[in-house]
């Protein structure tokens, strides 16, 4: 191919242990490419929020239908878990936050500190989340293992509280299933997060982030920062509900 | 703008090798599986989306073949119900939606705004690769069993059939990822890449359809990825939203579902303006009368669709007040439309018109998509609705809109921007009498079920009661004139790739920059970067050399 004709602009290396950044051919400076990487992000964080907003919607709405199923249901969750939880996930932002700025600055090894404590902090967060999906499997409000077995008598299988704590509400098994799904696909960004982590780890290793061209770890960043903050609403909507 | 004569030197001192373009750059399967040039990804989504537009087409076929005799001719009822649903999710999610911006969107889109490529060309080969995921899975659930629930999904029935919903659901969700990635990229494209001097109200109009849709493909689709997700839940795990056996509502199905769907119509319908808007100042030769206007009524339209969704849902159960209000806000999405088609006829008005086979299929969309609207508007009135709602009326006023005004603008826009892609030209007369054919055809199969429609024939029925008999045999004749027209174009337009005469450089006098890169246009679009100086459509600029000169 002969299009050698096009100037492709390289960022250099700030130093030994970093490598040069060569802008993308169809993009004239370094300006237009970082600012077309963040516009796009921006707008695929919107498409996040409206994709949880059906979820959201679908709380307020149900919230309103069942008060009370929502009020004893919240009950049965451990608000001190998700008060960990939301410890973890905001300290966990906290590292990500420095893990650019450093990223930013050029300094690899403050870089790879800072992110490898936003992968335990997720880590964290999932291992709590597992511990709290436990106390529901055996409190019998989500039985996981009987997840997909269908309903029956009017009965669905994975809820087995129809005699217990939510006995005096109707429709107990909605507060868990809106709960279930919510915190699951919500747990699943947190695994997503986590892995984006992980690639630009790797990167930062490698050298290919620095001063000059930061854009991976920033969009990554704002990505960690969103599911933070969606969790921000999940805990005082599901656990701290009135 | 740019002058000619470097092309021509290149002519005169070399004539046996034909200048390098992106169809000759690089050849071997990997070179386009792995493309990362928008003009090889829109010529992939045009061959996937003109398949999925045929198939749907086989289908549509047989239903109206179905519906020859009033008992029915070929099916059991659930074999029809399944017949139509691939109909409508064929037709809508393979075809209508992604059809016009992955393919025209894709190839002309960058090359109008200055750009060497979109901003985000790996997003855009997933997007493609997104596209065909979900066309395999939509073909999977065929085999695994169909689905019958009509292309809305509509809850509980949805929830209780025994077919494939789950698989049919999740197709509908990677589909909706393509469609948002393509929507995402064009934002940043028409936002980051336009060429210095290219302002936005230099933009041509096609350029500014295609970025209204792409708000419209970024904000409305999440939720439609949520809404077939939580009914794949539901019949996965019995979440409940929606299954009013566990306290659900399925009404709520169809606010969420909608709250898309509305919106998704001017998805569809957007970038097929935009054609309309380039084809009939190219061909009248004059600038487009009301740029701004139709520029704005494409926002407008876009803001708008998001207010209105609550008029598919007037017999559901909803407040009085609600009704009222959605009724109310429909008309209003009457008023940026008919400044379109006011401005498009106004550009046509004393221009030097060219009855090309392009202009000659946009003036068939200029009457279909009257008809069309206004029907519309007949339907955004609550009372009248409440008669139609669910009948053929219906049927009819949308395929007025979607087949005979998007379908259309589609194949007026292949037709324009061929000669472009590819540097060859089809056969003009055959094309001239395929438009006529597609013209009669199409109104023989729609008319008559805007009659039968408003005397009660309702939608999606395997039989019906032998007074409508009449009508919906004109319509199955129809139906097969139509087919017939479709059948010649493909012909012709594979023919002529097979033919290979040569199109001109500038094959229709166009002044966009579309037709000032070479044609077929280089890997990289432009041989200089281009800067533009003068002003959109101004037709003192055109080159009539380029008009009269093979391309290389």
């Amino acid at each position: 191919m002969s299009h050698d004709d096009h100037h492709a602009v390289t960022i250099p290396a700030p130093g030994p242990e970093f490598v040069a950044h060569e802008v993308a051919h169809h993009f004239s400076s370094p300006v237009q490419e970082f600012q077309a990487g963040k516009l796009g992000f921006w707008l695929f964080l919107a498409t996040e929020i409206l994709l949880f907003g059906g979820l959201f919607a679908a709380y307020f709405y149900f919230h309103e239908v069942y008060p009370e199923t929502f009020r004893v249901g919240g009950q049965q969750l451990d608000w001190r878990l998700g008060a960990l939880n939301t410890s973890v996930l905001l300290l966990s932002s906290w590292t990500m936050a420095m893990g650019v700025r450093s990223a930013q600055t050029s300094q690899k090894s403050k870089t790879m500190m800072y992110l490898t404590l936003t992968v335990l902090g997720a880590v964290g967060f999932m291992v709590i989340k597992f511990i709290e999906y436990k106390a529901k499997n055996e409190h019998g409000l989500v039985v996981f293992s009987e997840l997909f077995s269908g309903y029956e008598n009017g009965q669905i299988s994975w809820f087995k509280d129809y005699d217990g704590v939510m006995k005096d509400v109707p429709h107990g098994h909605m507060f868990f299933a809106i709960y279930l799904t919510m915190t699951a696909i919500h747990g699943l960004h947190v695994i997503i997060g986590a892995i984006a982590i992980i690639y630009v780890m790797i990167g930062t290793s490698k050298g290919r982030y620095h001063a000059g061209y930061y854009l991976p770890v920033d969009l990554v960043g704002l990505y960690w920062h969103l599911v933070d903050l969606i969790w921000i609403f999940l805990f005082p909507l599901l656990y701290l509900v009135p | 703008m740019t002058t000619n004569t470097p092309a021509v030197d290149v002519q005169t001192t070399q004539p046996a090798a034909p200048r390098e373009n992106y169809l000759n750059c690089s050849s071997g399967f990997k070179s386009w599986a792995l493309t990362l040039d928008h003009k090889r990804i829109g010529l992939m989504y045009l061959v996937g989306t003109g398949l999925a537009f045929l198939a749907g087409g086989v289908f549509a076929l047989l239903v109206r073949l179905h519906l020859w005799e009033p008992e029915g001719l070929l099916f059991e009822n659930t074999a029809y119900n399944q017949i139509f649903t691939l109909h409508g999710a064929f037709m809508v999610f393979l075809f209508v939606i992604p059809a016009i911006p992955g393919s025209i969107g894709n190839v002309v889109m960058p090359i109008m705004v200055g750009a060497k490529d979109v901003a985000l060309p790996k997003l855009n080969l997933l997007s493609f690769y997104l596209w065909l995921i979900g066309a395999i899975l939509a073909a999977a659930a065929i085999v695994m069993g169909g689905f019958d629930t009509g292309w809305t999904f509509y809850a509980p029935y949805s929830l209780y059939t025994d077919q494939a919903v789950v698989t049919i659901g999740l197709a509908v969700f990677i589909l909706g990822f393509s469609s948002i990635f393509t929507g995402l990229n064009f934002i940043v494209t028409v936002h980051k890449l336009r060429a210095p001097g290219m302002t936005w109200f230099r933009m041509p109009l096609f350029v500014w359809a295609i970025y209204a849709t792409a708000v419209l493909q970024v904000l409305a689709t999440p939720v439609l990825g949520i809404t077939v997700l939580l009914v794949a839940f539901e019949r996965l795990y019995n979440i409940g939203i929606f299954d009013p056996r566990l306290g659900g509502d399925p009404v709520l199905f169809e606010h969420f579902f909608w709250f898309y769907s509305h919106p998704a119509v001017y998805i569809m319908v957007l970038p097929a303006f935009g054609i309309i808007s380039e084809l009939v100042t190219v061909h009248s030769r004059k600038p487009l009368f009301g740029y701004k206007l139709i520029a704005f009524s494409s926002i407008a339209i876009a803001i708008i669709s998001f207010l209105v969704w609550g008029h598919h849902m007037f017999t559901s159960g909803q407040s009085t007040y609600a009704m009222f209000a959605f009724s109310f806000l429909t008309f209003f999405v009457a008023i940026p439309t008919a400044i379109k088609e006011f401005s498009w006829v106004a550009t046509v008005w004393k221009g030097s018109v060219a009855l090309n086979s392009p202009m000659l299929y946009t003036l068939a969309f200029l009457v279909i998509f009257a008809i069309g609207g206004l029907t519309g508007v007949i339907l955004g009135a609550l009372n009248v609705d409440l008669h139609l709602h669910d009948t053929y009326f219906v049927v009819a006023h949308f395929h007025y809109v979607m087949m005979g005004s998007i379908a259309l603008a589609f194949i007026a826009g292949l037709h324009h921007w061929w000669p472009k892609m590819f540097g060859v030209m089809y056969n003009e007369v055959q094309a001239k009498i395929a438009c006529a054919i597609i013209f009669v055809g199409f109104n023989l199969t729609f008319l008559p079920q805007f009659i039968m429609g408003s005397r009660g024939m309702p939608r999606r029925y395997a039989t019906y009661v032998p007074e409508y008999a009449p009508y919906h045999q004109a319509s199955t004749i129809g139906a097969m004139i139509l087919a017939s027209g479709v059948a010649l174009m493909v012909f012709y337009l594979i023919a002529s790739l097979l033919i290979r005469k040569k199109a001109k450089e500038n094959q229709w006098g166009g002044v966009t920059l579309d037709w000032q890169c070479p044609t077929p246009p280089p890997h990289l679009n432009f041989d200089d970067e281009p800067k533009v100086v003068h002003e959109v459509y101004d037709y003192s600029t055109l080159d009539y050399d380029s008009m009269q000169r093979d391309c290389s």
